[in-house]
């Protein structure tokens, strides 16, 4: 369910790094609680987003949720297919992504691998 | 005297029992003596509805009695169709709140829908919200608009726009992190020259035309250089005059902001009236409050919703576009009756009326040796700026002499005069002939 | 109502049709007026109807709709009670009145007015008010804006830059905080429903501009410690905020000028029976304490030397924040509905709006959950979540098949599945017996089968809209 691959934050999102680059998106878990969602507003390639910062809003019908940046570093590319179609956070969320960051030094912190963040949602889950 | 309050006092006492305290006194037990009203509010005691419709006649009959009126100034005098009034006053309209509850205010809905269409088919636009407060305000909210699309905070108003708007522009401004900076206009019309060297790093440009003065302005040239410079146009427009030239979306204006007051609202002393805001497609997102958008039901059946709400402050609260809740909403469904009831053929008329009324006064004005045009080789359409070396103020006196309100006084010597298709050829010679006092 | 589409405008539109007409114009025609390369002479893309097709269309729409003059209309923090038409027929006497005669030809529109700014200092216990803003959402920023003028006189603005809002606020506080430029931070409740005296002690501090709350707060719940709350807040130098959304509880029992509190807005379109139009016009006076009161939107309507006088040379004023003097017709409604109930009828809407609320909340405290054991004032919060399975909205549909119109849904955000109750002063025990039946009918049927409550509403014209397709796909217009 979880890819191990990728590493998670507390907020249920997911970022894949490569190098400098760091590709972010929110997980599964995160789409299901937010319903169905009917926007994205993306940052600008170009922004130099910090640790904690909002990286995106993505809206349901009922509310706004801000994405935070799990790392800090400058925006290289959005994926602007979310822009026509939002729904693909829900039906994909482990392929469609919303940013891609180039990594600033020490950009990577506290960040939690699959096995933590399992155990992460197993407890929300069982919360409900 | 009655208060409109049904409850009786045989059926309060039953109500106290069912919440099982013996007064009033004990529900309002939270409320610290120490901050209790310690006797009656000092206004007069109710009064019976009669008696308070003859203080409020009273009241009325303190103004000055109707006259023949030729002022604008940002609000305009024209005809009501009955049926504006009559299809406003319906209850089920009149009465209702917000439409939050979208099955049982699909008449609302679909009213608000169709007065964003017909808006967006006015001013050339693509996307319409369900109003805002005034004219003034949609301009302050334009301002804002272009703040976040253009992600820059320096924001030009043309000196041509109404100087109260400009002064709500400036209430607005620091609030939101703008620096406003006024372009002038030279020769009546905004100075391309000075808006070229103001356009660097600004996030837009509003621009009216109609201007201040009644001038019809180009606004293409603005738009050009407003889009060098990765900015936005946004057009301050007069809603008739778009029956007869060239709609802000054709000429490359990115929002159409304006009063919307002309459109069946009466004048009511400044108030309520209707702010209108439409823009391109992209900029769907940025219109600050209400839009209603069509949808379908789980059977498929058309229908109305008040759509992208997660912009709004009851969600986003202090990340939101703006804080506007309540709007004009029954002001916009007047516009939208009368809209519909004119038709194009009635816009039509209606603005060429207009335009050949206040020409026919110009002439007759600037007929009386001592009037002319302040800007003669400028293009006006219902209002127009009269110079003269007679003081504006003895002018004035002369016209309310002969029972005529006439033009705005601006300054000492120049009056912004006015005609709608509501003036007669009569009342223009009256005003001709109380000028001649002067000749 | 079964369910049906109507026609739009534009679906009825027959070309060559009509539905109004203009004066006969005897100027002469202009054709060379406007500039050939401004002109543009195609036809504008309006329908084409006949006048009677135009009353027969909004006679049709306006029976797809609910107002308070359709049946009860319990809407928390918006306050539909009864709108007279008294007050439609006073605003009349109005309607040619342009805003730019000479001051000598508005003495009665200007006489009004500040009759009505006395009037409503007087109810809020406030010492100057403006009539300009045009809804409570304006008033709030234009009282935000005195506050941020007055510290800038002061010269505090830069280092009070927080506003505090409980986390019960209306969402238009913390939004008319950013956009008059201040930062929110939010004030948590206490398990009372108040708010929290020690967090806000820790909070509040030197860069604290204000708290904004609204008295009762939108748990319909009155401020038993206001007096402390005003004490923090000005002791750490900051201002108190009065959101009037709830004044309906209080007039003539107790005053926002007396709790504290420097700064108010009102809702004439709730307190002061104005209809609310399906969303609008409002107005949204502000009033404040004299240290404010320089500050205050300009022109001020003032009376000197024996006439009614707009006063504009206001070396501190915020500017304008509106064109001209505020949603004027509004306010000659609620001067009209002011005149007509008198001191002793304010305190009897605002003593029968609280006994309504509290009877409703007793016959319904026990089907569904209330947090709060002690008195409400002119409204309530009851939250659904208390029956497995079953939300806000499957309630208020069901509602809405009573022919009544739902309280408001999911507000305040720290009650889950929230329904907020405003039964106003203007309804009468039946009425009020009939909605508690069909809400006590709702939570049987769902202990039930909760899922049945899914199929409402069934009277409406239309079902339940895909509010995700209307948001995905937007389509604002025809």
């Amino acid at each position: 369910m979880i890819p191990q691959e990728r590493k998670y934050t507390k907020d249920h999102e997911w970022v894949l790094i490569d190098g400098d680059t760091a590709t972010v998106g929110i997980t599964d878990y995160a789409q299901h609680s937010l319903g169905d969602i009917v926007f994205v507003e993306l940052p600008a390639v170009g922004d130099t987003i910090e640790a904690g910062g909002r990286l995106a809003v993505v809206e349901s019908v009922k509310a706004a949720s801000d994405v935070f940046s799990a790392v800090a570093g400058e925006v290289v590319e959005v994926n602007e297919a979310l822009e026509d179609a939002p729904e693909k956070l829900n039906e994909e969320p482990w392929d469609a992504f919303i940013a891609k960051l180039r990594i600033a030094p020490q950009g990577v912190e506290g960040l939690l691998d699959a096995t933590a963040y399992a155990a992460l949602v197993a407890e929300e889950e069982a919360k409900e | 005297m009655r208060t409109y309050v049904p409850i009786t006092d045989a059926e309060r006492k039953q109500m106290l029992e069912t919440i099982g305290v013996s007064s009033m006194e004990e529900l309002l037990c939270d409320v610290p003596e120490s901050v209790r009203l310690k006797g009656p509010l000092q206004l007069p005691r109710g009064q019976s509805e009669a008696d308070v419709l003859r203080a409020m006649q009273a009241y009325a009959a303190e103004n000055a009695p109707e006259r023949p009126l030729f002022r604008g100034g940002g609000a305009y005098y024209h005809f009501i169709p009955a049926i504006v009034d009559a299809l406003t006053e319906r209850g089920e309209l009149l009465t209702a709140y917000t439409p939050y509850q979208a099955e049982m205010s699909q008449g609302m809905l679909q009213a608000i829908y169709e007065y964003q269409s017909l808006m967006c088919r006015l001013t050339g636009m693509d996307v319409s919200n369900a109003s805002v407060y005034d004219g003034a305000t949609a301009a302050a909210e334009a301002m804002t608009m272009c703040r976040e699309a253009a992600r820059k905070k320096k924001m030009l108003v043309s000196e041509g726009v109404l100087p109260y708007v400009r002064e709500v522009l400036e209430t607005y401004a620091p609030g939101a992190g703008i620096e406003l900076v006024t372009v002038p206009l030279r020769g009546g019309v905004t100075d391309l020259d000075a808006l070229r060297a103001a356009a660097e790093g600004a996030a837009g440009l509003i621009a009216a035309t109609p201007n201040c003065y009644g001038i019809l302005e180009d606004l293409a040239p603005m738009a050009d250089i407003m889009h060098e410079n990765k900015a936005l146009l946004v057009s301050y427009v007069e809603p008739f005059s778009l029956a007869l030239v060239k709609k802000p979306g054709a000429l490359g204006a990115d929002i159409a902001v304006g009063e919307g007051q002309p459109l069946g609202i009466p004048l009511s002393f400044g108030g309520p009236y209707l702010g209108f805001m439409t823009a391109k497609q992209k900029l769907l997102r940025l219109l600050p409050g209400r839009i209603v958008g069509e949808t379908v039901d789980e059977e498929g059946n058309r229908c109305y919703v008040l759509t992208l709400q997660a912009r709004e402050q009851h969600i986003r609260r202090e990340k939101a576009q703006s804080n506007i809740c309540s709007n004009e909403g029954l002001c916009a469904v007047r516009a939208a009756i009368y809209l519909t009831a004119m038709g194009p053929q009635g816009m039509r008329e209606a603005a060429e009326a207009c335009l050949r009324n206040a020409h026919a006064l110009a002439e007759r004005i600037c007929s009386v040796p001592g009037f002319r045009l302040a800007y003669p080789d400028k293009p006006f359409f219902l209002e127009f700026l009269i110079a003269s070396d007679l003081p504006a103020r003895s002018v004035d006196g002369a016209l309310r002499e002969a029972g005529i309100v006439g033009g705005l006084q601006l300054d000492a010597h120049h009056m912004l005069w006015c005609a709608t298709e509501m003036n007669t050829m009569a009342e223009m010679d009256a005003v001709k002939a109380a000028l001649e006092v002067f000749a | 109502m079964s369910r049906s589409v109507l026609e739009t405008c534009f679906e009825m539109s027959r070309p060559g049709r009509r539905g109004a007409d203009v004066p006969a114009c005897e100027a002469p025609p202009c054709p060379y007026a406007i500039p050939q390369g401004m002109r543009d002479e195609t036809p504008l893309a309006l329908p084409e109807l006949s006048e009677v097709d135009v009353v027969r269309h909004y006679t049709a729409l306006s029976r797809r709709n609910h107002g308070v003059d359709n049946g009860f209309y319990p809407l928390g923090s918006c306050t539909m009670k009864y709108n007279p038409r008294m007050n439609e027929q006073a605003a009349s006497y109005f309607a040619k009145l342009h805003p730019l005669l000479s001051q000598k030809d508005m003495q009665g529109a200007l006489h009004l007015c500040y009759d009505l700014q006395n009037a409503l200092c007087e109810i809020t216990g406030m010492d100057a008010m403006t009539l300009q803003p045009a809804a409570g959402a304006h008033g709030e920023l234009t009282g935000l804006l005195l506050i941020r003028a007055y510290f800038q006189k002061r010269g505090e603005l830069a280092q009070r830059r927080k506003m505090l809002v409980p986390d019960s606020a209306h969402g238009t506080n913390p939004a008319s905080a950013a956009m008059a430029g201040f930062t929110v931070a939010v004030v948590p409740s206490a398990p009372d429903g108040g708010v929290d005296l020690e967090a806000l002690r820790a909070m509040a501090g030197p860069d604290t501009a204000g708290l904004m709350l609204t008295n009762p707060n939108t748990l319909g719940l009155f401020e038993r410690n206001i007096e402390a709350v005003a004490e923090i807040v000005h002791g750490a130098g900051g201002l108190l905020y009065y959101d009037g959304a709830n004044l309906n509880a209080v007039m003539g029992i107790s005053r926002p000028g007396d709790m504290g509190f420097d700064v108010v807005h009102l809702n004439l379109h709730k307190s002061f029976s104005t209809p609310h139009g399906g969303g609008g016009p409002g107005a949204g006076p502000v009033g404040c304490k004299q240290a404010l009161a320089p500050f205050l939107p300009r022109p001020t309507v003032t009376y000197e030397g024996g006439r009614y006088t707009l006063k504009m040379d206001l070396p501190d004023t915020i500017g304008k924040v509106r064109a001209f003097y505020g949603n004027f017709g509004v306010c000659v409604k609620a001067m009209a509905y002011l005149l007509k109930l008198g001191c002793d009828g304010l305190r009897q809407a605002s003593e029968t709006a609280v006994l309504n609320a509290n009877y409703v909340m007793a016959r319904l405290k026990h089907a569904y959950r209330v947090d709060f054991d002690r008195p409400c004032m002119h409204e309530f919060v009851l939250s659904t979540a208390n029956i497995h399975g079953l939300t806000a909205t499957d309630v208020a549909k069901g509602i809405i098949d009573h022919g009544m119109h739902p309280p408001t849904v999911y507000f305040p955000l720290i009650v889950h599945e929230a329904m907020m109750i405003e039964p106003t002063e203007t309804e009468g025990k039946e009425t009020l017996d009939a909605f508690c039946d069909a809400m006590l009918a709702l939570a049987a049927e769902a202990r039930e089968d909760v899922a049945a409550l899914s199929r409402y509403p069934v009277t409406t014209p239309c079902g339940r809209p895909d509010q995700t397709l209307a948001a995905r796909k937007p389509k604002v217009r025809d």
